[in-house]
């Protein structure tokens, strides 16, 4: 009859889940204390995304569960790609323009003040 | 246990072995039982209920805007004045009327009729949605009664956050609740198509409004909860005067154009899908002609709804967003257009040697195809970058999402509500006076609107309530065109009002239609099937050679 | 068996279904959730492109212990969330509950530290206004700003996600559940596990990638 809930996980792959997490917290604190350059931010957003897809593929069951599942929580996260992505497609290339043959066709420009027509 | 029961050819009426009390009298006729009910046909008529007071509201604020309109000098209401008429026509047809009118009000009493299921998936929640629909509804109209807000439908930053003095945040907060009512709708939408469907129902038998109906519920779960928390985040910048979009501190009001574009682009689809759903729905009855291209219909709304999410920077290409972006964000505009004119082909090529009656919804069904394929085509010059510079915040833009909303949504609205009247009623309307409205209606409506296109292309400025005498004939025009309007809109609320007490009894199927809706007596019953149905063929098996019974009222 | 049968609603045709919907119901909730808190994750990517410097700044004053020890407090409540469902699972009444309780409690316990951490913010005038910090660039208010609204907006959810257990603790006080229907539990357990991950990103954009 249970069929269609999700299978029993054993509790020891609970535990294990939770003590790598709590493995991966203590790192992820302990990489912020060394400066790193550019690789902190690497490693700190790489360790949060680990331990959000061990939350959900074993906590939230998503590994066991059925396909139309995986499609619905891919979903959000495509939306919210989409929408960064978009949005940082004006963010990245403010203020640029196309240039000409054989440069970078974008590149950094202030953009000239628009001309006026004088006031009849 | 469905496998259990006798196979039946769905097209049959099945005859119910005695007369089941009606979802009217089953429960209760008292008004507690209406308000408390969680019977989604009741929800869909309160829904009505609601939608009709609020375009009451936004039509009035437009009645209003259009009398000022027919002189050039800004004689009979202020500027100010006229600032908050338009924020109200917008805030209360956007948000009120057009996203909760086709799926709220008819998709809530025919989504489980046509699924061959007896409530959806969530029943409470779907009273829940009402309340918090109605409770943004009032919050909306006590920010207009104690003083109204003026800064247009779209809320941008900076002068909404800091310089207005008008009451942006109750205003905002009704839109709020409006919106989590949107997200519990779609997401009762979503969940009863999955997993509600009668046995033998797959997604490619499916009637046409379900699929346009599911996309458009993609949207609403999608896209309202950006829209919240740039809300929240709002009306944290105007209570607390600390920096989110306000320049001076170092924001970007560019950002919240993205994030409220991000919501209200596709919101513009919300407003449109579902009137594609019941034309799709109306051609091919009508037409006696199962619909042309079926997988093509139902795939174009997925994908309209899906490009709907990736073009929201169209609407903001003079407003300091990147060139580049711009660039982008047309090519993706354009694209919307290939499943759009899919639609339109493939409801052309339905009507193509078909057997037309021209009853009240088809009328309407093909006032909508001629006027979305107008309406659509604008948007195609508004996606051009350099035309758009030229037109943007002109009349030529209301032209373009009037033909849309209006020409459109509201077309297709009351498309589908003469097509569905008597299954929800259970009383045919006057079928002559029915056309007579549509007729009125549509040229109303093109009087109204199309001399806005030519007077926006010749530059007159949208949101100003005096203008240059040389448009004043077009204003007029414009202005005539929205009385007979307003008379095409008074005639079916005073019709059908009088269908209800004197309109002739409907039978189960009136249109002698094919969807599972029609094979449940009209009005249906409280669990709408006297026993669940079972889907044995694809839908739209109309043909013309077969003898015909169309009742008319 | 027929207590289970009882909590089938009217409009479903079996426990199955019922199971289905209410769980797919969830997912699609909590996938307007990320589009929710997406936009603020939104905001914070773009000011942290724009003002890299101020949010360097800015963001070197959050309080990493207390935030660490949240953190901490959150993925063992999830772990506890986790054996309340096994226990759901395997129609194991008293650990349910008490499983249950030892969540609700870390839950409290994560909103008391945060609570001490508002206050400490306050004295130390990071909150965003007439009376904040003058040692920071001006952008350096963005980043505050966005501090108070995900950590803000997150606690509400967390006390929601409190309330919500406190429901399913009355549910069970009552012998609601069984190994045939506890889909209750697992749904709640979603959000709860949900609202984690949430943290999980807020901890690592809020407290550690700003540190250098």
């Amino acid at each position: 009859m249970t069929v269609l809930n999700p299978p029993i996980v054993p509790r020891k792959i609970y535990g294990l889940i939770w003590v790598v997490l709590l493995l991966l917290l203590l790192l992820n604190w302990g990489l912020a204390q060394l400066n790193l350059g550019p690789f902190n931010l690497v490693a700190t957003l790489a360790i949060a995304f680990i331990q959000m897809m061990l939350m959900l593929l074993y906590l939230m069951h998503v590994r066991y569960n059925t396909p139309l599942t995986w499609v619905f929580v891919a979903a959000g996260f495509i939306w919210l790609v989409v929408m960064i992505n978009l949005s940082l497609s004006d963010y990245l290339t403010r203020g640029a323009v196309a240039g000409r043959f054989g440069k970078s066709w974008i590149h950094e420009t202030s953009v000239p003040p628009p001309v006026y027509l004088p006031k009849p | 246990m469905n496998a259990t029961l006798p196979q039946t050819e769905t097209l049959e009426i099945p005859k119910p072995p005695k007369r089941l009390l009606t979802y009217f009298e089953d429960g209760g006729r008292t008004v507690g039982s209406w308000l408390l009910t969680t019977d989604h046909k009741r929800i869909g008529i309160l829904y009505l209920y609601s939608i009709v007071a609020f375009f009451t509201i936004g039509a009035i604020a437009a009645a209003i805007m259009r009398l000022e309109l027919i002189t050039p000098a800004g004689d009979l209401v202020t500027s100010d004045t006229y600032n908050k008429l338009f924020t109200i026509h917008g805030t209360v047809m956007v948000w009120f009327f057009l996203i909760p009118s086709i799926p709220s009000v008819l998709g809530n009493f025919v989504v489980p009729l046509m699924l061959g299921a007896r409530d959806l998936a969530f029943p409470r929640l779907n009273l829940l949605s009402w309340y918090l629909f109605n409770l943004g509804g009032l919050l909306a109209l006590y920010a207009i009664a104690i003083g109204g807000v003026d800064t247009g439908w779209t809320f941008y930053t900076p002068y909404s956050s800091t310089f207005t003095n008008t009451h942006v945040v109750t205003m905002v907060a009704g839109v709020f609740m409006a919106g989590f009512s949107s997200i519990l709708t779609g997401l009762n939408f979503i969940v009863t198509t999955h997993k509600m469907r009668a046995p033998g129902l797959t997604w490619f038998r499916l009637p046409l409004f379900l699929w346009s109906n599911y996309a458009t519920s993609v949207i609403l779960v999608m896209a309202t909860p950006v829209l919240a928390m740039t809300l929240v985040l709002l009306s944290i910048e105007r209570i607390w005067g600390v920096g989110v979009f306000d320049p001076q501190l170092g924001g970007d009001p560019v950002l919240f154009q993205h994030l409220f574009w991000f919501y209200s682009h596709p919101a513009v689809y919300i407003m449109i899908l579902p009137g594609m759903g019941v034309v799709s729905e109306l051609v091919t009855c009508f037409a006696r002609k199962p619909i042309f291209g079926y997988h093509f219909v139902a795939f174009a709304s997925m994908a309209i709804a899906l490009i709907g999410f990736f073009v929201w920077g169209h609407h903001m290409f003079t407003s300091g967003a990147s060139v580049y972006s711009g660039l982008v964000f047309s090519i993706t505009s354009y694209l919307v257009a290939v499943p759009s004119a899919i639609k339109v082909f493939n409801w052309t090529m339905t009507l193509h040697r078909g057997r037309i009656f021209l009853n009240t919804p088809m009328l309407y069904a093909l006032g909508f195809i001629g006027l979305f394929t107008v309406g659509g085509l604008t948007g195609l010059f508004l996606a051009a970058l350099a035309l758009d510079v030229h037109v943007t915040d002109t009349y030529f833009v209301v032209a373009h999402f009037h033909y849309i909303m209006v020409g459109g949504m509201v077309t297709g609205f009351l498309g589908g509500l003469h097509y569905w009247w008597p299954k929800i009623t259970g009383r045919l309307y006057p079928e002559s006076l029915g056309r007579l409205a549509a007729l009125i209606i549509f040229i109303g409506f093109n009087l109204t609107f199309f001399p806005q296109y030519v007077m926006g292309y010749l530059g007159m400025v949208r949101r100003y309530h005096a203008y240059a005498p040389e448009f004043q004939i077009y204003h007029v025009m414009s202005s005539a065109g929205a009385s007979i309007l307003g008379v095409g809109y008074l005639l079916p609320l005073i019709y059908l009002i009088w269908s209800l007490k004197h309109g002739k009894k409907a039978p189960a199927n009136p249109w002698n239609a094919t969807g599972l809706e029609w094979q449940t007596p009209s009005p249906p019953p409280k669990h709408n099937f006297a026993q669940t149905p079972i889907v044995t063929r694809p839908p739209y098996q109309y043909s013309a050679e077969t003898e015909e019974h169309m009742v008319y009222g | 068996m027929a207590n289970s049968h009882e909590a089938v609603a009217e409009q479903f045709d079996d426990m199955p279904q019922q199971i289905e919907a209410s769980t797919l119901g969830m997912w699609t909730f909590l996938a307007t959730e990320i589009l929710f808190f997406g936009a603020l994750f939104l905001a914070y990517i773009v000011y942290r492109h724009t003002y890299a410097q101020a949010f360097a700044l800015a963001g070197r004053h959050t309080l990493i212990l207390y935030g660490t020890i949240n953190t901490a407090l959150l993925l063992t409540s999830s772990f506890t969330m986790s054996l309340a469902i096994h226990s759901a699972q395997e129609g194991k009444n008293k650990p349910l509950l008490g499983f249950l309780l030892l969540t609700i409690f870390l839950g409290c316990g994560f909103l008391l530290v945060k609570g001490l951490e508002y206050h400490e913010d306050v004295h130390e005038h990071l909150f965003p206004g007439a009376h904040f910090t003058r040692e920071l660039p001006a952008p350096g208010q963005i980043f505050w700003v966005l501090y108070w609204v995900m950590t803000g907006v997150h606690s509400i959810h967390l006390a929601a996600g409190i309330g919500l257990l406190a429901v399913i603790v009355w549910m069970a006080w009552r012998r609601r559940f069984s190994s045939y229907y506890h889909n209750p539990v697992l749904i709640s357990g979603l959000y709860w596990h949900f609202v984690d991950v949430i943290w999980v990103w807020l901890y690592a954009l809020l407290y550690l990638i700003n540190r250098h």
